[in-house]
């Protein structure tokens, strides 16, 4: 196995009895070709689904262009977050100074689109040449009577996970702003769910049917005026942790809501996602009805996908995503529908999640942080793995191999969380794994030929030492 | 110079994309290259998933993964174990650097970096390195793809192999335009270098076994033959003169044509994107010059069935209206294509700001009609002016289809990047063939607009 020595202890093979003590949460090793981005992504992927806010990028043409429209996350509302807005620096800003761009920029566009709230990112240059963004958007927005709040992103500034946090003190100082607001009995927010696909709707449908009144969905068609008096909810109930973490604890200190991780994929985490909830408000009411709903669900899911069970029975799969959280839900989901998790990995995840991976997985299974396509194409040719699990950047690596691959990522079109979304994910995990095209790829003859081979990563020879 | 289209001091839904991605691409076209970019880590990983989405192949981008400290203190350290780590992991012929508006604004010298490297590790000196500097403050990807290309030129190539090829510099065009570029030359027999050579490295076949770095690309050999090739033939009116976003600085530019010149005193032509018939010719001529070969009868054949082609349409396509958007060279092939075979382009936009785009497109003009010029444009301002242009159709990448939509008239895809449909590394427009293609596209596209907008349901059209 063919790994960089400076990444050797961010990769491990599940065993029992011992810890894993994946090294975690650093920042990506130079010329390893991380598939992270950077602060700034982190921030813009947090703060995007906002509708009614309007982001504009402070700093040369890249960052914008790339960022634009880049999310699944749909609206129920105002479309404006799809737009992108740049301050486009030339070498003229970047000499002189782009404050005044950045001002005009944003008078202009806030006197167009009217929103509720801007957000101005700052990139890595704007981190160099010295803008006071702070000042502008306090002039900003004492002129124009919003809250223009600054996201320190510069890209060098840590990891994508730093970038989460930095949307978080945004998002932070927006809380709280709206004080007048009386929220009825049993009101949560939902932290953490970008509403891809419209999956946030159907969230907020399950937990309304159970009687909970959602007040604050941040980010997911989220709206700035929702996230001002989001601290008068009794409870965040918090999906991707990595991301939504730091804002849960910010308000836990501050006002005193308390917080529970959850997680929406997969029948196993969806239930719980629901019971903790009606557990948490101590009601049986509550409870009962989301008993009722958990039946009435299971009871076409279940047989729905007994179909999908059958025939991906003893396929074996790679998941390289976002969260670590995420992956949790995706090896029991997965599970589920008979696949076996042969590789799991992400960019950002934490000790406890890499843990509970570690314990939740069969032996052998390789566990791996801010993997790479060099690292990642060895293991699923190692492990013989039939189908992929990632995002854009893994497809490719997934397709040249021969391997299925499903979309579990921000870009994706398809709603793969909660019950309806656990029957769209075996349909995709069936479509791609049963497909006719394998035939003419080399790797499939192999798999379904060669016998299991899992040496494990550490007794390899690592060509670096 | 403010465009009198400019309303608003943003960009709003850029029509370009950084210079980075440019300079990516076209190491991408240098076999056995892998590109750094010298800056933070979502510089790399964006400009990845950005041509991951078109090209839907392994797009593998290390970055010098800049730190807070580094951005303070010099972002050479990371650099160097940039390089190192690529050179192990990947077994590189060479390693392409860009560099990024944070490494250029800190001020790092890259050639002292690269020196540095030399000495520090001499394991890797069979390891070629090119580096060009490619703020996304100056100029836009075009001008990136052209830095890399004239990097290549400067760093790795040489003369030590002196030879009758001809060295032929496309572009930005695709891995299928690229394709038919050297079946032109391979029919002709007549030996070509492409420099960069992107007809397969970013569409390669299916793989056996991971490739860490895919197959294709201008050779190691042919870099070394360039220098002692018979001429060069490059696409494109704008780079080309050297003309590009105007810079504090105002530094003289440099062309991979110029460079050619200079270092090697090669001789050149620039003939403009080879779209459409006037335009495909000049370039046959070029190319039948410098080879002193004879047309062959199947180029001849190919141009014939263009010219049916052309007549069978041409009532479908006469004075329909046009939205033209893209890099400027592009877009000036597209213009002078659609003109010849009688489509009104009545909007033609760029991001691009060279002060030679307008006096370009009102050259390659046929038709009398006063189209609206826009340089330095964003989709927003595209859009603006559409409304008032009532186009009955739009070409140009992907991004433009929200204005389609908006309008409810057909997109036809060309260029790069379309994230929205399979297939954008084979979409063809050079050549005889590619504008055939291109024409028929076009074509079908009013038709199926006129079918399904119409209760009948033709059956014959």
């Amino acid at each position: 196995m063919d790994i960089l020595k400076e990444r050797k202890n961010q990769v491990a093979t599940a065993a029992s009895g011992s810890p894993l003590n994946l090294d975690c949460g650093k920042k990506s090793t130079a010329g390893a070709v991380s598939q992270r981005a950077c602060v700034f992504c982190g921030s813009r992927v947090v703060l995007y689904p906002i509708t009614d806010a309007l982001h504009l990028i402070h700093g040369p043409v890249g960052c914008a262009a790339y960022t634009w429209d880049i999310r699944g996350s749909l609206s129920s509302g105002s479309e404006m977050y799809r737009l992108s807005f740049t301050t486009d620096l030339s070498e003229n800003e970047v000499v002189f100074g782009g404050e005044k761009k950045l001002y005009k920029s944003l008078i202009e566009l806030i006197d167009k689109h009217q929103p509720k709230a801007a957000f101005v990112y700052s990139t890595c240059i704007v981190g160099v040449i010295g803008d006071d963004v702070e000042a502008v958007c306090r002039r900003v927005s004492k002129e124009k009577g919003i809250d223009v709040l600054p996201v320190q992103s510069e890209g060098f500034n840590g990891t994508k996970k730093d970038g989460y946090k930095v949307a978080c003190e945004a998002l932070d100082k927006l809380v709280g702003t709206d004080n007048e607001a009386q929220l009825p009995d049993y009101s949560i927010n939902i932290l953490g769910d970008f509403n891809l696909a419209g999956e946030l709707w159907m969230l907020t449908e399950y937990y309304k049917k159970m009687g909970v009144n959602i007040n604050a969905t941040i980010t997911g068609d989220g709206r700035v005026d929702d996230i001002r008096k989001a601290h008068k909810a009794s409870l965040n109930v918090v999906q991707c942790s990595g991301a939504m973490m730091h804002l849960a604890k910010l308000m836990k200190d501050k006002y005193d809501v308390p917080f529970m991780k959850v997680s929406y994929f997969g029948i196993e985490d969806m239930s719980d996602a629901l019971y903790d909830v009606a557990h948490f408000f101590k009601s049986e009411e509550l409870f009962k009805k989301a008993q009722l709903l958990v039946k009435e669900e299971l009871g076409t899911l279940i047989p729905a996908l007994a179909k999908y069970r059958e025939a991906l029975q003893g396929k074996k799969a790679a998941i390289y995503v976002g969260g670590a959280f995420k992956a949790i839900s995706l090896v029991k989901a997965l599970r589920l529908i008979g696949v076996q998790t042969a590789v799991v990995g992400s960019q950002t995840g934490n000790k406890e999640d890499y843990e509970v991976l570690k314990e939740l997985c069969d032996e052998g299974t390789i566990i791996v942080d801010d993997s790479n396509p060099n690292e990642l194409s060895q293991f699923v040719i190692q492990t013989n793995s039939d189908i992929f699990i990632g995002g854009v950047k893994e497809r490719p690596i997934a397709y040249k191999l021969g391997l299925g691959f499903c979309d579990h990522n921000h870009e994706r079109k398809e709603a793969l969380a909660g019950y309806e979304g656990m029957l769209n994910f075996a349909k995709e995990i069936y479509a791609t794994a049963m497909s006719p095209v394998w035939q003419f790829t080399r790797h499939h003859k192999m798999r379904s030929s060669v016998a299991l081979d899992q040496t494990p990563v550490d007794s390899l020879p690592n060509s670096k030492e | 110079m403010k465009s009198p289209h400019k309303t608003y001091t943003a960009t709003r839904n850029a029509c370009k994309l950084c210079a980075p991605l440019g300079a990516s691409m076209a190491y991408k076209g240098i076999q056995g290259c892998v590109p750094i970019i010298h800056g933070s880590q979502g510089c790399a990983t964006y400009v990845r998933r950005y041509m991951i989405s078109h090209f839907r192949e392994p797009v593998d981008i290390a970055s010098s993964n800049f730190s807070e400290e580094s951005t303070i203190f010099g972002g050479g350290p990371n650099l160097k174990m940039a390089l190192t780590n690529v050179g192990n992991q990947y077994k590189p012929h060479h390693i392409g650097i860009s560099t990024t508006c944070l490494s250029e604004t800190i001020g790092d010298d890259v050639p002292q970096i690269i020196q540095e490297f030399r000495k520090e590790q001499p394991d890797l000196s069979h390891v070629g390195l090119a580096h060009a500097a490619t703020p996304s403050y100056c100029g836009s990807h075009i001008d990136g793809f052209h830095h890399a290309i004239v990097a290549v030129i400067k760093n790795l190539s040489d003369k030590t192999l002196k030879n009758d090829k001809i060295v032929l510099l496309p572009g930005m065009l695709s891995p299928a335009d690229y394709r038919y570029l050297k079946d032109v030359f391979d029919f002709m027999g007549q030996d070509v270098i492409l420099l960069p050579d992107l007809s397969e490295s970013l569409d390669n076949p299916h793989w056996h076994d991971y490739k860490r770095i895919p197959d294709g690309g201008t050779t190691p050999q042919e870099l070394f033959e360039i220098g002692g090739s018979k001429g060069f033939i490059q696409f494109g009116d704008v780079f080309n003169r050297g003309a590009s976003a105007n810079t504090v600085s105002k530094r003289k530019i440099e062309t991979p044509g110029s460079v050619l010149s200079d270092k090697y005193q090669l001789k050149g032509k620039t003939v403009g994107m080879p779209i459409g018939i006037n335009a495909t010719d000049r370039f046959f001529e070029a190319v039948l010059e410098m080879s002193g070969k004879q047309m062959p009868e199947r180029y001849e054949k190919e141009r014939g069935r263009l010219v049916d082609a052309y007549t069978d349409g041409h009532k479908y396509v006469f004075e329909k209206r046009a939205v033209v958007y893209g890099e400027e060279d592009f877009v000036i092939g597209l213009t002078e294509f659609l003109s010849e075979i009688g489509v009104e382009p009545v909007l033609i936009a760029t991001g691009g700001k060279s002060n030679v785009f307008e006096s370009i497109i009102k050259e390659k003009l046929q038709t009398g009609h006063q189209p609206k010029i826009m340089t330095g444009a964003d989709f927003e301002e595209i859009s603006e002016q559409c409304k008032d242009v009532n186009p009955d159709f739009i070409i140009g990448h992907s991004k433009g289809y929200y204005i389609s939509k908006q309008l409810n008239v057909p997109l036809i895809r060309v260029g790069f990047p379309i994230h929205d449909r399979i297939g954008g590394q084979r979409v063809k427009h050079i050549g005889y063939e590619g504008t055939h293609e291109l024409f028929d596209r076009i074509v079908n596209a009013l038709l199926e607009y006129k079918q399904s907008n119409n209760a009948i349901g033709y059956k014959y059209l």
